[in-house]
């Protein structure tokens, strides 16, 4: 076990190194310069002024150089200055905003896999029975609807529409990230995809469990139902969804940028498009490398506990 | 049952033995149903699931909407009336006017044409991008097979969004750019399933023996192979169109997709979210385009996966 988290932490390393080698030859081989200023209708830097930059960054270096610096840095956590926010370092930045995104992340993690996995149960357990229409329901939305497009709909309803119906308001404001009256609705409009996905995993993997004959040989024992389905059923029919969940905490990293724009919450999914747009290098380097890495270790923490759930699969 | 029962009580017919017989298997022979193709039968089928044939109309009818836009809608979809910015939806202004007093109906008839083009287009060019490769890799096998599959492993663990929005943000807004964004990073999926239809499928029987008679590669790969991998790239192309949809909604929606004045869905609820809180329908009504566009093309594949393959997906 310990050797195979081992292997796959090490095969990190050349992946991360892909992804960052990827991403510089985009950002060089593209036209533009992060040596110009990205306002509309600014005055161009005069050449002098653009020579100095490009020394203080350290751009003037061939390509393969400045890439061997960058990497060599980057190993020790260096990623230097912002070009945008001059005055400070990439990774103070991330510091104080990574930690907001991933409570999002997290709470709406949670929500998808607290509601999204009984109700997958109990639309297994009572086939086309009315919870099995609701998860269905649930599960179109959740895979077809855009979290943009959910998170304008529940702003629209919840807050500026329900109040005038019922008379009071059950979330007064949206913006800001203060208390849980602010977390509510992010959490929902991040969560309801993957919510929806677990929901459909969660069931069509428990119906298949349902009918095997192991099921119904505890239904001859005279088993209650409830314990067949938590006791027997249920260890097997959660492998399936718990496969997904590595890919799908990616969907919600990646995702939480547009939850972040329209609820405007101080994450750091604001500096995906700000840092690409005014090609400030060491922010893109850093924020693709961080969702990496995260990717990459959740995708571990899944297949390592995928072997202690099912002890058929050897972990190899 | 029927028959059964009805050549019992009658033994007389049975007595006049073998002519009759054979006079009845062959007229139930000639009384087989006519001859049908798979691509009838499948029809068939996906005409019969309800909500596979809503969102086939819904796709229908928005491809038209888009096609016939210019008859359409009642303004084009640049003129500014400043005299009625921020209009309520009306008789006049249907779903209203933005801030710069552009018709919101318009402007939506117009953002179905994008939202088309993006969807079905991007799968042309994975099409283009993703068969050959996975061909190759699953008919080559080896070292060809190895190479693209670490390149594969890499693309998948890059967080495949952000991606999109670097090389936009790189290359600049346009429907051209978008095109290549989605192209350079959705051909991955595809590509895998080329390659594991072709790694099973090159060991099948009828793949050797026409092999052992003398057929050369691109004969099998054409003729055997390829008919029979059919169904699931067209599945996979199938839920590729909501997937390319939802990104150049994403891409608009923060700023990086459709270039101005152009109109896109995304673009259209990302630009008037700000006003939300005073004119909310303004990024209501382009949300709920998005949103029914996507439902109708996950419906729409769900049946065709189930029609094109009856023992899939029914459990």
């Amino acid at each position: 076990m310990s050797q195979f988290v081992l292997r796959r932490l090490f095969w990190l390393v050349p992946t991360l190194l892909a992804i960052s080698l990827i991403t510089f030859l985009v950002m060089h081989a593209t036209p533009g310069s992060p040596l110009q200023p990205t306002a509309a209708n600014a005055n161009p830097l005069p050449p002098a002024a653009q020579e100095n930059l490009m020394r203080q960054y350290g751009l003037h270096r061939p390509l393969h150089e400045q890439y061997v610096i960058f990497v060599w840095k980057a190993a020790r956590l260096d990623f230097g200055t912002s070009y945008v926010y001059r005055t400070r370092q990439v990774t103070d930045i991330l510091k104080s905003t990574f930690p907001v995104s991933l409570h999002l992340g997290a709470m709406a993690m949670a929500f998808a896999v607290f509601v999204g996995v009984p109700l997958g149960i109990m639309a297994a357990v009572r086939r086309n029975g009315f919870i099995d229409y609701v998860a269905s329901f649930v599960a179109v939305l959740g895979v077809s609807f855009p979290n943009f497009v959910i998170a304008i709909f529940l702003i629209v309803t919840v807050v500026l529409l329900l109040p005038n119906v019922i008379g009071f308001h059950i979330i007064p404001r949206t913006g800001g990230w203060t208390g849980p009256v602010d977390w509510i609705l992010p959490t929902i409009a991040l969560g309801l995809q993957p919510l929806g996905i677990l929901a459909r995993y969660t069931r069509s993997a428990m119906i298949e469990v349902l009918n095997q004959d192991f099921i119904r040989t505890a239904q001859a024992k005279g088993l209650a139902h409830h314990r067949v389905v938590i006791g027997h059923a249920l260890k097997n029919g959660l492998i399936p969804p718990l496969t997904i969940a590595g890919p799908m905490f990616a969907a919600i990293a990646t995702g939480s940028f547009f939850v972040e724009a329209v609820f405007r919450v101080p994450g750091m999914g604001r500096f995906f498009v700000e840092s690409m747009l005014s090609r400030d290098y060491p922010m893109i380097m850093a924020v693709i490398l961080l969702y990496g890495v995260f990717l990459a270790v959740m995708n571990i923490f899944v297949d390592v506990l995928y072997g202690v759930v099912d002890p058929r699969i050897r972990l190899s | 049952m029927g028959v059964l029962r009805n050549r019992r009580a009658d033994p007389a017919s049975a007595a006049t033995g073998a002519p009759a017989k054979e006079a009845r298997a062959d007229a139930l022979l000639h009384a087989t149903r006519p001859h049908r193709t798979l691509w009838r039968d499948a029809f068939s089928r996906l005409i019969a699931n309800r909500l596979a044939l809503f969102g086939m109309l819904v796709i229908i009818a928005i491809v038209l909407m888009a096609i016939f836009a210019p008859l359409i809608a009642p303004y084009d979809y640049r003129d500014q009336h400043l005299g009625s910015t921020f209009q309520s939806p009306s008789s006049e202004w249907w779903l209203g006017t933005d801030n710069v007093g552009r018709d919101m109906f318009s402007r939506m008839i117009y953002g179905a044409r994008v939202s088309m083009l993006v969807g079905l287009g991007a799968q042309l060019i994975i099409l283009a991008i993703a068969l050959p490769i996975g061909a190759v890799a699953g008919y080559a096998g080896g070292k060809v097979d190895n190479l693209l599959m670490r390149f594969v492993d890499v693309m998948y663990a890059f967080p495949q969004l952000l991606f999109v929005i670097l090389i936009m943000a790189m290359l600049g807004r346009g429907l051209q750019n978008i095109f290549i964004a989605i192209g350079i990073t959705g051909w991955v999926i595809l590509a895998r399933v080329v390659r594991a239809e072709f790694l099973s499928l090159r060991e099948k029987d009828y793949v050797v023996s026409a092999h052992a008679a003398g057929a050369g590669p691109w004969r099998i790969v054409t003729k055997h192979i390829l008919p029979n991998a059919l169904t699931p790239i067209i599945v996979t192309i199938t839920f590729g169109v909501p997937l390319a949809i939802f990104t150049e909604a994403a891409l608009s929606f923060v700023g990086v997709g459709i270039a101005p004045p152009m109109p896109s869905w995304g673009g259209m609820v990302g630009d008037n979210q700000q006003y939300i809180n005073s004119y909310w329908f303004l990024s209501l009504f382009p949300a709920l385009a998005i949103a029914l566009v996507m439902m109708s093309f996950t419906f729409f594949g769900d049946g065709l996966r189930d029609a094109l393959d009856p023992r899939s997906g029914r459990r």
